[in-house]
């Protein structure tokens, strides 16, 4: 789960991260008033999307006057903001958050995040922050600091002292570096993030060290225990669909092909839609019905892949081990019979009770084409769309 | 032989009265397993499908004897049971359960290696179907009939498409030494290479098949040791070809991922480093009966 720029500042500040004044507003009279409470005479006003690369979208500006500051959270609230970072069909602006603007002497970068090779939190820093890190880490990757965490005493001071000194602080500035870092640090793990990002964490002239941006992800299964995480949801950044597959706990991600997917196990989920590719279609969508499919999950399935309008065709691919093929048969009868599917069905089914399951889906009656393998599913599939499609 | 687990294999189930573990219990018995007993804390001194319950694994460990765990407790008590499992000397546990936080299961990486190597208990998945030695013993959720017995080593991330490989190779008359399923979560217990290093040094494996996934280096570093060490074949496949690439937010993920995280990369690494790659996931059974068939003549002198 991703949160907002302000919400991550606000979580990071609890940690003793600096960060500059602000305040979130929902309209414009309200970032007027937000940015006469934060006074001085320079703020940024900051469009609050699940999305880096927000300046070069256009969804930051900085405003000298209360007009200016008006004028911008006018144009900002309700619009399509389009990243690289966000997909082609961007995302809308519901949330501003108005930030005093700080006179800037350096930027760097900051990032802490669960590093799969080493099985540990690993922190990465370069003495340049900004946009163009990923380009500057391609062509000088030896310029990043780096330092993995031991998990059983957490990080240590020596460690954040390395980074700052490697980023070429002044003197005077390592002690504030390191409360950033240890605080950043200390986030992670006591949230249980996956991802904490400060770029730019910013040198001011008056050599403050305040963390500009902020980006927190956090693990999904860890919110069971992070309460006063999981209450930062925004819904609104959110698939609808995606979420409410996870409501019912299936995993679901919208695609753009035609061949809507209804498959048990991420892994044969996406073995399948690379057969359905191998066989000249495209998939819609990444279903996984996970473990235990009961005829409710499934029909819940087939009413999410089939509120996709671009599906003409649909496979079931199930390879029962937890499941039994004819509980999962009867689910499927049952959802064609309740959702109604007026697009061709194929229907693969292997694994334990393999011969009831498939008898059920004979004697239902109902227009389901079976297959016998992975193959043979992907192929029939492919060409009861290509037949749909042509009449 | 097999690896892992065999016909002697004593095994102990961690939440043993729930639903789901008493059906898998039940089936794993009727597949020939030696379950002798099970923890569930509170219900010690009860008997369960005709098998003693403990509060503790010490105390299952002091009574039985088990060899290995299965771990079928809720995700926000997993790594506890893990660590209960390890600090009891069980020497193989397997976890079937899904959605444990990431950073439990750091926790548990670091708590396995305060114990010496021989010591050490080795850990499979979490978020996996387990184990089976066909003919032999099964330590898992997977259905035992779509597995033959047989030389073929066989290694997956995903559990269902381990389902899929093994029921195309039993279509074609080729059998499983073992199959290990090591789970799809982004920290998981044995690796690849871990795995790859058993099938290795196991003289009734011939053949070795791995399938990966999107995402994480393992596949690759696996790949890397095949070239260096392996003397047997090594057939791989990697599913996700199609997958778009996940939307992120900020740069640190880019920024630690090397060359060698979509499915096309890893394929393309286990080509260079000198895997048979089949060419798509209908074809997993067929490209192990060629790799089987095109082994070179002295190599199968040697096995033979």
């Amino acid at each position: 789960m991703d949160i907002h720029e302000y919400q991550a500042k606000e979580l990071l500040a609890n940690f003793g991260v600096a960060v500059p004044r602000g305040g979130v507003a929902y309209s414009a009279e309200q970032a007027v008033y937000r940015a006469a409470e934060i006074g001085g005479a320079r703020w940024a006003v900051k469009a609050q999307i699940h999305s880096g690369a927000r300046g070069k979208a256009g969804g930051i500006k900085l405003c000298t006057t209360e007009d200016e500051v008006r004028k911008a959270a006018t144009e900002l609230l309700g619009k399509r903001l389009v990243t690289h970072q966000t997909g082609p069909d961007g995302k809308v602006v519901h949330r501003l958050y108005v930030e005093a603007a700080v006179p800037i002497e350096r930027e760097l970068y900051l990032g802490f995040v669960l590093d799969r090779k080493s099985e540990r939190i690993m922190l990465v820093a370069h003495p340049h922050g900004g946009m163009e890190i990923e380009e500057i880490v391609k062509s000088e990757p030896e310029t990043i600091l780096r330092q993995t965490m031991e998990p059983a005493v957490g990080m240590r001071a020596f460690q954040a002292r390395e980074v700052a000194f490697g980023l070429g602080l002044p003197a005077q500035s390592i002690n504030r570096a390191v409360t950033v870092l240890l605080g950043c640090y200390r986030a992670f793990r006591d949230l249980d993030a996956t991802m904490v990002e400060i770029n730019p964490l910013v040198l001011t002239r008056d050599g403050q060290l305040l963390a500009l941006d902020a980006k927190m992800g956090f693990d999904d299964n860890a919110l069971f225990r992070r309460p006063n995480v999981s209450e930062l949801r925004d819904h609104a950044e959110e698939d609808p669909r995606e979420a409410q597959a996870s409501e019912h706990g299936l995993n679901y991600v919208a695609l753009d092909g035609e061949i809507g997917c209804i498959i048990n196990g991420a892994g044969l989920a996406m073995a399948t839609m690379d057969m359905i590719k191998h066989a000249g279609g495209n998939p819609a969508n990444f279903l996984d019905v996970g473990g235990g499919a009961s005829p409710e999950r499934v029909a819940m399935a087939f009413k999410l892949v089939l509120q996709d309008r671009k599906v003409g065709a649909m496979l079931v691919n199930i390879f029962a081990g937890i499941n039994r093929c004819d509980w999962v048969a009867r689910g499927v009868v049952q959802a064609v019979k309740d959702v109604g599917v007026n697009v061709p069905l194929v229907v693969r089914l292997a694994g334990t009770n393999v011969e009831e399951g498939r008898a059920i889906i004979t004697e239902s009656g109902l227009p389901i084409i079976t297959a016998d393998s992975l193959a043979d599913a992907a192929e029939k599939v492919v060409a009861a769309w290509k037949h749909a499609k042509g009449n | 032989m097999a690896i892992l687990i065999n016909e002697l294999t004593r095994i102990i189930i961690q939440g043993f009265t729930g639903d789901k573990a008493t059906f898998h219990a039940q089936k794993m018995i009727e597949y020939g397993s030696k379950v002798v007993g099970g923890v569930t804390p509170g219900k010690g001194g009860q008997s369960h499908i005709g098998l003693p319950v403990f509060n503790t694994v010490k105390e299952a460990v002091d009574a039985v004897y088990p060899d290995a765990s299965l771990i079928f407790v809720p995700a926000a008590f997993c790594a506890d049971a893990i660590m209960e499992a390890a600090d009891a000397g069980i020497k193989l546990v397997c976890c079937i359960t899904d959605g444990i936080p990431a950073q439990d299961m750091m926790m548990v990486k670091r708590y396995l290696r305060r114990y010496p190597k021989e010591k050490r208990t080795t850990l499979v998945g979490p978020n996996c179907a387990g184990l089976i030695s066909p003919g032999k013993s099964m330590l898992g959720i997977m259905p035992g009939h779509i597995y033959m017995a047989g030389k073929v080593g066989l290694v997956t991330r995903s559990g269902t498409l381990g389902y899929e490989a093994a029921s195309q190779m039993k279509d074609l008359g080729i059998g499983v030494s073992s199959s290990i399923g090591i789970g799809g979560d982004p920290i998981n217990g044995s690796s690849f290479l871990d795995i790859l290093a058993l099938f290795e040094h196991d003289p009734e494996t011939e053949a070795v098949m791995m399938i990966g996934e999107i995402g994480g280096p393992q596949e690759a570093e696996a790949a890397m040791w095949v070239k260096q060490h392996m003397t047997k074949p090594v057939i791989g496949y990697v599913a996700g070809l199609t997958a778009p690439k996940g939307r992120r937010m900020g740069h640190a993920g880019a920024i630690i991922s090397a060359f060698g995280d979509t499915a096309a990369e890893k394929a393309e690494i286990m080509r260079s480093l000198g895997l048979t790659v089949a060419k798509s996931p209908a074809h997993l059974g067929e490209a192990v009966a060629e790799a089987l068939a095109n082994r070179p003549a002295k190599k199968k002198t040697v096995t033979r």
